[in-house]
């Protein structure tokens, strides 16, 4: 993975001394919260009405052991052992103390991380691929561009202060897990026809309010170009996009009123003043970005089966594993592994101090010492041994990392509702656990198979609830109560689109049955091994809207929900949307 | 007080804003040294040409472009920022600099505060008039809160990646 030489560890070394200076300034008053505010979001920090929320940047979300054990000491040391991963790759601590945050930050330094620009109205942490490198089906490795693109965007001093936040992500596989459509910028890395390497660039995704699959803005960019071509794309958005409304100030909302053609006018109109300049990128800077992301050293090993069918035939829940959390390596002799953080019972995505240990023990032992986060707020170890995997699968298993459940019903994706949230309209995590309950049976989760299920608090879209297959959505209503809104069909990837709105909305206790119907219509509907996507695809809402409201849906049911325990933290509240 | 050039310096300059029952065509401009707002300079610039020392100002949701032909009118130009985050006089600033030339005085005005004058360094600006309710002397502090950036902007031409030797991963076995 890529090291920090003198320059990128001074950089990071100064924004420490000068984040000190403006906590010092803040707590001796001399800055208002209202200056503080942007300083502490460009640095992930949020406020909360009990404490402080920080978010710590992941570059395409790729670590080493060394800095998941750091999270771990800041978990223990600064918040309450635990620390939660999110869909954005990245790390958030959810009770710190301002004046602890400069020491957090020297602490970071220490390991070559930060929280630059994790917040803001700025250029976010560029995402990635989780299995870039390893994976079968890559046909560039996107790391190389994304960390460019990190130092490009780190600190970038006409880009700090845009109308909001803007999201670049990378991918360079046939399958986009990146989920590039939906983001304010997304690249795919791919080769033409003569094998030379270039961008599909897409401009104007997004989820939230408005959800928008992005546009492509340039079929083929050479790579030297990446970076004149977004610093293009930015200058015309950090000028025409709107400022006076939050809900239209992303770049999509500019690219739908210009319309994709004019768009693209004035922004290759802008690139021409810029092309072959002194933005272009070397092939010596990416020989030398590139030569910290060669792959590890491999064993030559045969590649016999390591007992591993045997195994598999005489345990039903490592082969379950084996199906749903191991993916294949493109040297057959080793194997991605993902660590489920979605047991049921716990809220998705968080780790505590000891797990995160656990895993930098695994991944030191097992996997070259380096893992990733998934944008599913998983974690993987991309460089297992075939013949290491029953070992590994024991000490997951025994530290609550091995459910089998990658991709299926109870991976869900959730943001963190109205614990949390100063913006939700209703829970989100408490229903995430209560569908995962319900649904519980492994079996019952392996026979429906893939399915991806996501919820949001608001129409915020944190959780991604709009490309969620089934997506649920905390809406407002007059009386306050908590109603959620079913959409199906949303999906990421190569055929990314945005989910319907099957009808009026639900109750808190409804929803498990409402999910439980739509999964019947899906059973009766499915041709073969179809997957709910597919399927929904296939015959559209309207079977499964007519189901879910053919007859009343009686709210508590058999399932004891009013009786389900709060989370255990008492009342922070903070807004991830910013 | 402004700073300029890295340092604090007193101004004579006097920036004119309009008032409720003003307009650019109708508002008298004072003599001496006076920066004016764009919109004046457009409506009055036949009276404006005849004056020694002249200075201007352009919002951040005004165009660049419309002083691309007239830079060597003025001693100085400003840009006003309405708020610190409204971040369009950054890229107003690039224009002036980057691609039309100007290199004259380009001065930040209006919610100028320590925590942007790097970055507005960066784009071009080499004259600052802080909020006057804050301490001058740390505002300047702002200015070296870096010793070393990645990308290329005004004040340097290249990227760090063609200004030093920056040596890629050791093979170390
Ligand atoms: S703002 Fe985001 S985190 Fe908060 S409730 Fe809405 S979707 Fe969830």
């Amino acid at each position: 993975m890529y090291r920090y030489d003198q320059y990128d560890q001074q950089i990071v070394n100064e924004r420490v001394a000068q984040y000190r200076d403006q906590v010092r300034r803040r707590l001796s008053n001399e800055l208002a919260e209202e200056e503080f505010r942007p300083l502490r979001l460009q640095n992930g920090l949020y406020m909360q009405i009990h404490a402080y929320m920080l978010r710590i940047a992941v570059p395409y979300g790729l670590l080493s052991t060394t800095q998941l054990r750091m999270f771990a000491h800041i978990a223990r040391k600064y918040d309450r052992d635990y620390g939660h991963f999110t869909t954005r790759q990245n790390i958030q601590f959810n009770w710190i103390k301002l004046e602890d945050t400069p020491d957090i930050l020297a602490d970071l330094a220490s390991v070559e991380m930060h929280a630059i620009q994790t917040s803001g109205n700025c250029i976010r942490n560029i995402t990635s691929d989780e299995f870039a490198g390893v994976a079968a089906d890559e046909v560039v490795d996107p790391r190389p561009y994304a960390e460019i693109l990190r130092q490009w965007s780190t600190f970038h001093p006409e880009f700090a202060y845009l109308p909001r936040k803007f999201k670049i992500a990378v991918s360079g596989a046939e399958e986009d897990r990146a989920a590039i459509a939906v983001h304010d910028i997304g690249l795919s890395v791919r080769k033409n026809t003569q094998g030379e390497v270039g961008f599909r660039v897409f401009v104007g995704g997004g989820l939230g309010r408005t959800p928008i699959i992005g546009k492509v803005i340039c079929e083929f960019l050479p790579w030297q170009h990446v970076m004149t071509y977004i610093e293009a794309i930015l200058r015309v958005y950090n000028q025409y996009g709107r400022r006076d409304n939050i809900y239209k100030a992303r770049i999509k909302i500019l690219v739908k009123a210009l319309g994709i053609e004019e768009f693209k006018r004035q922004v290759e109109n802008e690139w021409a003043a810029l092309k072959d300049g002194a933005g272009t990128l070397t092939s010596e800077e990416l020989n030398r970005v590139s030569s910290y992301f060669t792959a590890p050293a491999y064993e030559n090993i045969a590649d016999t089966d390591s007992g591993l069918t045997s195994f598999k035939s005489e345990n039903k829940a490592f082969a379950s594993w084996m199906q749903r959390n191991v993916k294949p390596h493109r040297i057959p002799s080793y194997a991605i592994v993902v660590l489920s953080l979605k047991k049921t019972g716990r809220a998705p995505g968080d780790a505590s101090a000891e797990q995160m240990d656990a895993v930098a023990d695994l991944a030191d032992r097992f996997s070259f010492g380096e893992l990733r986060i998934t944008h599913k707020q998983n974690l993987v170890l991309t460089d297992v041994k075939q013949s290491d995997l029953i070992t590994l699968w024991k000490i997951a298993a025994a530290n609550n990392l091995a459910s089998p459940n990658i991709g299926l019903l109870s991976d869900i994706i959730s943001c963190p509702g109205a614990e949390f949230c100063t913006l939700a309209n209703a829970r989100s995590i408490p229903l995430a656990k209560v569908i995962a309950e319900r649904f519980d049976s492994l079996d019952f989760q392996h026979d429906i198979g893939e399915i991806e299920l996501n919820i949001s608090g608001c129409m915020n879209a944190c959780g991604h609830n709009s490309v969620g297959h089934i997506g649920i959505t905390g809406v407002e209503k007059k009386d306050h109560e908590e109603w959620y809104q079913v959409s199906l069909g949303g999906s990421k990837g190569n055929e990314s689109s945005i989910g319907k709105i099957i009808g009026p909305s639900f109750s808190f206790d409804q929803v498990p049955e409402v999910i439980e119907r739509i999964l019947q219509v899906y059973c009766r509907e499915r041709i073969e091994a179809e997957r709910f996507i597919d399927t929904v695809r296939r015959v559209g809402i309207k079977p499964f809207k007519e189901s879910v409201y053919a007859t009343e849906i009686t709210d508590g049911q058999e399932d004891d929900v009013l009786a389900f325990k709060p989370a255990q933290y008492s009342e922070p509240l903070y807004s991830p949307r910013f | 007080m402004i700073i300029k050039n890295k340092t604090i310096v007193d101004d004579d300059w006097t920036i004119l804003r309009l008032a409720q029952n003003e307009t650019a065509k109708n508002v008298m401009v004072p003599a001496g040294k006076i920066i004016v707002p764009l919109k004046v300079w457009l409506e009055q610039r036949e009276q404006l040409l005849d004056r020694n020392e002249l200075g201007v100002w352009i919002a951040s949701d005004e165009r660049p472009e419309m002083l691309k032909d007239d830079l060597d009118k003025f001693t100085v130009i400003a840009v006003d920022f309405p708020k610190f985050s409204d971040g369009r006089g950054y890229s107003i600033a690039y224009y002036l600099r980057a691609r039309f030339g100007y290199t004259g005085e380009l001065r930040a005005i209006g919610d100028v505060l320590r925590d942007q004058m790097f970055y507005l360094q960066r784009v071009g600006f080499d004259a600052f008039a802080p909020r006057p309710d804050r301490n001058i002397q740390d505002a300047l502090k702002g200015l070296t809160d870096f010793s070393e950036v990645y990308q290329a902007s005004v004040d340097k031409k290249m990227p760090l990646f063609r200004r030093v030797q920056r040596n890629g991963n050791a093979v170390d076995n």
